[in-house]
This record gives C-alpha cells, sequence and structure tokens, in this order.
C-alpha cells in the first residue's frame, strides 16, 4: 500500500512538473508575483453602489474581442441571446441574430447520423476557436489561452493591509477589469538583466513577467463606428468592460436590488430600534 | 424552570389538541413565557442570528441544488449557469456563499461572549460542548461546500484538508483513498461531498435542538454571570428578547447584504473562477478566512503529524474549557485578570488568522509558532491557574442590583445596551 | 407584533403595526426570489426552435421529433387520411376549437384549421395527449388516428379528440415552413 501510495505520488509529481512546464507562464499566477507592480486602480463606470455599464463601452469592447480576442480566447458560456439581454451591451435582439447568424455551428446528428452545420441561433454559445485544450496549446505554443466567461473574476492583485479593510467600505471589486486593462498595456522592453525565454514577451503586470500572449492590441486595429480613440488604452478599457459584463451579467440588478435592500433594511432596523426601545421602556436593563 | 406564565387553551379545539400533543404549550414556555435575564446585551442576540443564518443556508442550498449538478465537468459549469441563467440565481449563490462566512462571523462572536462571560461554567457544560460539536460540523459542511463550485481552490483545498489525514501512521494513506474514492480529489469525492454537505446541515439543526434544550434547561448566563434569583431578575421571552433579537438579526442582516449586493466576491477567492485543473497548483493556497487560525497552526509545526495533531487539538482543547478554568467567578466583568488575558488571547486568534493567510516563509512562521504556543498556554496554563491567583472583584448579589446600581451611576450605558 | 399583555397597550398602536407590516412586506420580499427561480431559465427559454426536413418522411409516416422536451408528431397524411378528416363535421367532435397556435384562439376544428396551410396533408402536433400527458401511439385507435394507452382516449387524423377522458385536440404548436421541405417548430 504504501509502494503503491509513494510511486503515484512520485508520478503526481512527474506529471505536475512537466505540466507546468508545458503551461509556461500562459495559465495562472507563476512563483514571482511578489515582485510584479500593483496594476493603478482605473475608474470603472460599473464600480461603486450605482454601478452601470456603459453600453456603448461594451459594445466596443465586444467588438473588440470578435476582431482579435476571440481568435484565440474561447467563451464557453457567452451566448448569443446575452447580447440582447438588459444590463449588458443590449444590443437588440436583430443585432444579436446577426451576430449569430455569422457564425456556422455544429448541430446533429441528423436523421442519417451525420453532425452537420447550420447558421448559429441566439440559444447557441459562442464558438470556441479551438476544439479543446490540447489543440488551443499546439497552437499557442504550448500555453492555453484563458477562456474568458469568468476571467474578469479570476484575475486579481494583492490589495495588503489596510488597503483590503477599506475595500469593504468602498466596495472595491473591481481588481480583474484593472489587471486585465493593465496587462494589455503592460507590454514592455525587458529591463537590463531579464532574460525573457523563448517565446515569451516582456510585460510589466504579469507574474513572472514572461507571457506567452504576444502583444494583442495595436492602434487603429480595430475600426470604432462611434469616433472613440482607436488606441490600445481605449481598446483595453473597453475590452476589460466587456469582460466584466461577460462575467457578471446580473451586476447591475444585482446593484439595484441591493440599494432597494438596504434602505428597506435601515428604515425596518430603525422601526424595530423604536420598538423595542418602547417595549424595555418600564424595564431597567 | 417555572416561566412568568403557562398556556391554559380556551378554545376548545386547541384543548383537544394541546391534551394530546402540547405543541403550543412548548411553543409558549420555550420562546414566550421563558425567563430570560433582563440584563443580556446584544452580544446575547448571536443566539438568534445564528437560528436565522442555518436557515437561510439552508433554504438558500436546498434551492441551489436544483440547479447545481455534482459531477466534475459539469458543476463549474451548472454554478455558472446558476449565476447568469436561473431567475435570481446569482442572489441564491451569493446569500449562500456569503451566508457561510456570516455564519461563521456570527459563530466567532457567539463562542467568544461564551468564553468572556464564562458561560460554559457548571451546570452549563453540556450546552458548551453541544456547541462546540456544531461548531465542528460547521467546518466539516464549510469546507466540504467549497468544494462544490470545483474551481481551482476548491480542488486543491479538497486535495490539502484530505491530505491532512495521511500524516497517521500506518492508517492514513488508506484513510486518504477512501475519502477520495479513487488515488486523487475527482469525481467520486465531489459526489460523497455533495452528499454529505446536504445532510450535515441536518444535523448541525438536531444538534442544535439539543443546543437549545440544554439552555433551557439551565437558563441563560448573563453579564453579571449571576444566575437570577427571584423572578424579578427575569423577564418573559416575548417580548422582550424577541424584539431585542429582531432588532440584532437585522442590524446583522445589513451588514450581510453589504457583501451580498456590493461585494459578493471579496471572501471568496478569484482562483475559484478557474476550473478545477489536477495538474496545476495555484500559487497561493489560501483556505476560507474561517479556517485561517488553524491554517496558521498548521504550518507552523515543522512536522506532518505534529501540525495536524496541533491542529485537531486547537478544537479538542475547546471541550475541556468548563474544567480547565478553575474560578468560581463566571464573568470577566468581575475578573481583572482573565479579561486582560481573554482580550490577548482574542488577538492572537485574529493574528494566526492573519499569519495563516501569509505564505508560510521567514518571520511570518516565527510568530505562527509563538501565537500557537500562545493559544495552548492560554487554555492550558493560564485558566488554571487564573483561578487560584486571580483576586476577583465583589460579584453582585443578583441581576436587579446589578442594573439598579448601574442605573444610579448612569455614566456608562455603553456596556449593556 | 408583539403585543404585551401589560394594560398600558391595549390600544392598538402606530408603531407595533408599522414594524409588524414592514417585516412581513420585507419576508415577501425575500420569499418572491426564492419562487421565481422555479421558473423555467433563462438557457431552457432560448431553446425555442427545431427544425424537420419533410423530404425523407414518406407518405402515411408519422415522424416524431423533439421541441422543448416535448415529442412533437409530423405526419405525411394520405389523401384518403385528408379526405375522412374533412368528412367530420365539426358539431359532432368533443372538443369543436381548432388549439393552433398559428390561428385565432376561436377557430373552429375543421380540417383545414388543423394541417398545415396550403399543404393540406401535413399534420403537425404536439404528441402529448390532453388528459394527464402521456404520448399516444400512431395509427391506432378506431379514428384512424392516435390511441392514447393510458386512458384510451382517441384521436382522428387531424389529432382530434374523439373519445375518452382526454377534454382538448391535440395542441398544434407554433411552425412556419422555411422552404417546401423543411418546417421549423417554435
Amino acid at each position: 500500500m504504501n509502494m503503491r501510495f509513494a510511486s503515484l505520488r512520485s508520478f503526481t509529481l512527474a506529471a505536475l512538473t512537466a505540466a507546468t512546464m508545458l503551461a509556461g507562464t500562459g495559465t495562472s499566477f507563476a512563483q514571482d508575483a511578489h515582485a510584479t507592480p500593483k496594476p493603478p486602480r482605473e475608474s470603472w463606470t460599473f464600480a461603486g453602489p450605482f454601478g452601470h455599464f456603459d453600453r456603448a463601452q461594451v459594445q466596443r469592447g465586444f467588438q473588440v474581442f470578435r476582431e482579435v480576442c476571440s481568435s484565440c480566447h474561447a467563451a464557453h458560456l457567452f451566448a448569443f441571446r446575452n447580447l440582447a439581454q438588459k444590463g449588458g451591451p443590449e444590443f437588440s435582439e436583430a443585432q444579436a441574430k446577426t451576430v449569430a447568424e455569422s457564425f456556422k455551428v455544429q448541430d446533429g446528428p441528423n436523421d442519417a447520423g451525420d453532425m452537420f452545420e447550420r447558421p448559429g441561433r441566439l440559444s447557441d454559445r459562442w464558438p470556441s476557436p479551438f476544439p479543446n485544450e490540447q489543440a488551443a496549446r499546439a497552437s499557442n505554443g504550448g500555453a492555453y489561452p484563458p477562456d474568458f466567461s469568468v476571467l474578469a473574476k479570476a484575475r486579481t492583485y494583492e490589495v495588503g493591509f489596510p488597503g483590503f479593510l477599506f475595500d469593504i467600505v468602498r466596495q472595491y471589486q473591481e481588481q480583474g477589469p484593472d489587471y486585465i486593462h493593465a496587462l494589455l498595456n503592460g507590454y514592455k522592453d525587458p529591463p537590463e538583466g531579464f532574460k525573457v525565454p523563448e517565446g515569451g514577451h516582456y510585460n510589466e503586470f504579469f507574474p513572472g513577467h514572461s507571457i506567452k500572449m504576444p502583444p494583442p492590441l495595436s492602434a487603429d486595429q480595430v475600426t470604432y463606428t462611434d469616433g472613440s480613440p482607436q488606441t490600445v488604452e481605449q481598446y483595453s478599457r473597453d475590452v476589460a468592460a466587456f469582460m466584466m459584463w461577460l462575467a457578471e451579467p446580473h451586476l447591475e440588478e444585482r446593484k439595484r436590488i441591493g440599494f432597494m435592500s438596504m434602505i428597506f433594511l435601515i428604515v425596518f432596523a430603525g422601526l424595530l430600534y423604536f420598538t423595542k426601545k418602547k417595549i424595555w421602556r418600564n424595564v431597567e436593563h | 424552570m417555572s416561566g412568568h406564565a403557562t398556556f391554559e387553551p380556551k378554545n376548545p379545539a386547541l384543548k383537544w389538541f394541546e391534551s394530546r400533543l402540547p405543541l403550543v404549550g412548548l411553543i409558549h414556555s420555550s420562546f414566550i413565557a421563558y425567563p430570560t435575564p433582563r440584563n443580556l446585551n446584544y452580544w446575547w442576540t448571536f443566539g438568534g442570528i445564528l437560528s436565522l443564518m442555518l436557515v437561510c443556508q439552508i433554504l438558500s442550498g436546498v434551492v441551489l441544488v436544483m440547479h447545481y449538478t455534482p459531477h466534475v465537468t459539469l458543476a463549474f459549469d451548472s454554478v455558472e449557469h446558476i449565476m447568469r441563467d436561473v431567475s435570481y440565481g446569482w442572489l441564491i449563490r451569493y446569500i449562500h456563499a456569503n451566508g457561510a462566512s456570516m455564519f461563521f462571523i456570527a459563530v466567532y462572536i457567539h463562542m467568544f461572549r461564551g468564553l468572556y462571560y464564562g458561560s460554559y461554567k457548571a451546570p452549563r457544560e453540556v450546552l458548551w460542548i453541544l456547541g462546540v460539536i456544531i461548531y465542528l460540523l460547521m467546518m466539516a459542511t464549510g469546507f466540504m461546500g467549497y468544494v462544490l463550485p470545483w474551481g481551482q481552490m476548491s480542488f486543491w483545498g479538497a486535495t490539502v484538508i484530505t491530505n491532512l489525514f495521511s500524516a497517521f501512521p500506518v492508517v492514513g494513506p488508506t484513510i486518504v483513498e477512501w475519502l477520495w474514492g479513487g488515488f486523487a480529489v475527482d469525481n467520486p469525492t465531489l459526489n460523497r461531498f455533495f452528499s454529505l454537505h446536504y445532510l450535515l446541515p441536518f444535523m448541525i439543526a438536531g444538534v442544535v435542538v439539543l443546543h437549545i434544550w440544554a439552555l433551557h434547561i439551565a437558563g441563560q448566563n448573563n453579564p453579571t454571570g449571576v444566575e437570577p434569583k427571584t423572578p424579578k431578575d427575569t423577564v418573559p421571552f416575548t417580548p422582550y428578547a424577541t424584539i431585542k433579537d429582531a432588532f440584532g438579526m437585522v442590524c446583522f442582516l445589513i451588514f450581510f447584504a453589504w457583501f451580498v449586493f456590493y461585494i459578493p466576491n471579496y471572501l471568496g477567492h478569484a482562483d475559484n473562477y478557474i476550473p478545477a485543473n489536477p495538474l496545476v497548483t495555484p500559487a497561493h493556497i489560501v483556505p476560507e478566512w474561517y479556517y485561517l487560525p488553524f491554517y496558521a497552526m498548521l504550518r507552523s509545526v515543522p512536522d506532518k503529524l505534529g501540525g495536524v495533531l496541533t491542529m485537531f487539538s486547537a478544537i479538542i482543547v475547546l471541550f475541556f474549557v468548563p474544567w480547565l478554568d478553575t474560578s468560581k467567578v463566571r464573568s470577566a466583568a468581575y475578573r481583572p485578570l482573565y479579561r486582560q488575558f481573554f482580550w490577548i488571547w482574542v488577538a492572537a486568534c485574529i493574528g494566526l488568522g492573519w499569519l495563516g493567510s501569509k505564505p508560510a516563509e521567514g518571520g511570518y512562521v516565527i510568530a505562527g509558532r509563538v501565537l500557537t504556543v500562545y493559544y495552548f498556554v492560554h487554555f492550558l496554563i493560564i485558566l488554571p491557574l487564573l483561578g487560584l491567583f486571580e483576586k476577583p472583584k465583589q460579584v453582585p448579589a443578583s441581576i436587579t442590583e446589578a442594573v439598579l446600581a448601574k442605573g444610579k451611576t448612569a455614566a456608562s450605558p455603553a456596556t449593556t445596551a | 407584533m408583539a403585543s404585551t399583555e401589560t394594560a398600558q397597550t391595549t390600544r392598538r398602536d402606530f408603531l407595533y403595526i408599522a414594524t409588524g407590516a414592514m417585516g412581513a412586506v420585507g419576508a415577501a420580499a425575500l420569499v418572491w426570489p426564492f419562487i421565481s427561480q422555479l421558473q423555467p431559465d433563462a438557457s431552457v427559454l432560448a431553446l425555442s426552435s427545431t427544425e424537420v426536413d419533410l423530404s425523407q418522411i414518406q407518405e402515411g409516416q408519422i415522424v416524431t421529433v423533439k421541441w422543448r422536451g416535448k415529442p412533437v408528431f409530423v405526419w405525411n397524411r394520405t389523401a384518403d387520411d385528408v379526405a375522412k378528416a374533412r368528412d367530420v363535421p365539426v358539431g359532432q367532435l368533443i372538443d369543436p376549437i381548432a388549439r393552433n397556435a398559428n390561428l385565432p384562439a376561436d377557430a373552429p376544428a375543421t380540417d383545414e384549421n388543423r394541417a398545415a396551410k396550403d399543404r393540406e396533408k401535413w399534420l403537425v402536433v404536439i404528441g402529448i395527449c390532453t388528459h394527464l400527458g402521456c404520448v399516444p401511439i400512431g395509427h391506432a385507435g378506431e379514428y384512424d388516428g392516435w390511441f392514447c394507452p393510458c386512458h384510451g382516449s382517441e384521436y382522428d387524423a387531424a389529432g382530434r379528440v374523439r373519445r375518452g377522458p382526454a377534454p382538448e385536440n391535440l395542441a398544434i404548436p407554433p411552425y412556419a415552413f422555411v422552404s417546401d421541405t423543411k418546417i421549423s417548430i417554435g
């Protein structure tokens, strides 16, 4: 029993090492997290108690995602119907349908037992660029481009004492978009003495500084129709906002109901306090 | 205990029913006429708050199960399905996830209150021990619940915690394989944790019934630590305690709602939004905040088995507190030395919690060792000795006397609401 | 809420009523999400349409397809079936209403109103007995339509109930021809 367990453990260890090497710096935070600077805090429309998404911004972010990011990154929880849903980019249903129909989606099997392709429908999910993780790695130098579905909630940075306590009062939950925005603007020439491993790119905000993703955005790469600046800074801000919505599609509803609940609870607590005082008025305690 | 009034049904139908099953009478004597000390402060509302949280967790949990799928390939996505597609699913899931933390905040306050006012002392030892059992069950439930979303922290938390049992000689590795139902945390593990996560809350509810039963046998302790002597010392539970509890609960709900609606992921860990990957461990594995003090103890012992035993002992020692504390005086209000040591111990617990969230290196480990030792010294040395050497202040003759004395000075209304 | 048995509060007290009412409102509001979560979720609601290729269905054949988790019968009726169905006067029917989601709610249950518009050989009905939800068996029973094995309801060649406990004709789902040989249900 012990023997088997020991060999099993060494196997796991070997597999782990291999996987870590394979994954390179592509998937999650690597060792050197402490040397990474904190991403600056941006001002987001969806922060705070009355936070809401800027429709135009999320629509632009969707455009960046569609034209740039989605060629490598999947978003398997993202359904076309979400585009027309309240509290998001709020495209019209017709627009969402047009987006869906521009994709071929595999369906089937039909009566002959074959899979077939048909135009996408609102109920379909965003097709992944690669059929599986292995294919994604093979096409991306061994790194796995993470799925976008909840990525904005899966990324953060350490706030430290006492900031983390203030964040409770300030309701700051936007570390994910901060990080994404910083990362997309964080490509730089490596400092002297830093050797970027082969296939890596130096990024100031990526833990370990060597990221497999080449700088994805460049100026004028995506043509905006609303006259917003076509800069990396603007693209990254827009796509970060889009990703936040994608990760938390009910954010607006949550904050709206939250405000009503708070008002209710505070008034109710006030009433209870006076009722309590009245009941206890003749009892010294 | 004799109540202020007994229940006499007037309605003939009710009379008929009561003579066969005295249900209303039981409720009446337990929650209406039940005499509670008149000097209870707001720290005593946490018992009620905890009952509320248990109900809240069971109700939201039952609803979540209607949409959740306990399978490694579907668990993560089914939780996101709840968050995205189910009507108000996001609300119910955030209530449940943050509710667990709120439950623990409330239980820690409840336990600290018990330790401060000596609520574990005779004749309330069984009451206290039942409470520690509830706490243990809560820890097991919380741990298994955290595994269910099947994110990275779920998976690696489950791996690390179950591996604790591998520290035991001879049987350890077998126990771990039996816990897993395999050679690693995998689908069988998820399934059994799901099953137990659904079962344990009802066991908690069962022990809570015993806990309340034991409470109603001994009666509530109070800030003076003096037992009620005359009816003047008590007030009927309803409306006095009911309304005070209700006010405490709603205040607690405001705090709870702040997390649910405005910072729902604050107490969670970002890595848990990455689907579980058995091949890659996240850089910093941190348990949920409520386990952090124990996690710090585990890491401060350089020996595997030693660490595990230390951690378990930290909870087991709580069972013996009624006998480790040798003082005749209950309440810390009349124990000047104990009061100071109590707060030092609370600080040590918070310090351990903070260290548990830090990487296990350098000064953090040394600080962790010091505080771990202090934790045990508090229970095993300070508590028994204090009873022998401490000179307590004059304890009031009765609750009423204490209340009236306070009313006269009137300068310090803060201590007891 | 909280009516003390002491003498002072025999009068109804505004504060108590307000507090109690507020608590009741809060409890009711809190119950709503827990009830609301039971309704079909957004992903289920979005799964609305199924396409059926009619070119594969032989004359006389009934094909069963799944739409929203329910069976839908698509019947390529023979001229004989159609003629028989047309012969039945509406006045004789148990349920004289067409039950066709593509027509007004009060359309009479003529065969024209039951079959596909201008393509009378096609009959598309939801394959659920209107009695208690079993799936009837095709080409069975005395009326050359369907026979429900659970409680013996019988339907004719237009899917209209003719005998048995079922109260209504088989429902016709919303559908449309997207081409001559293809329909889209939903």
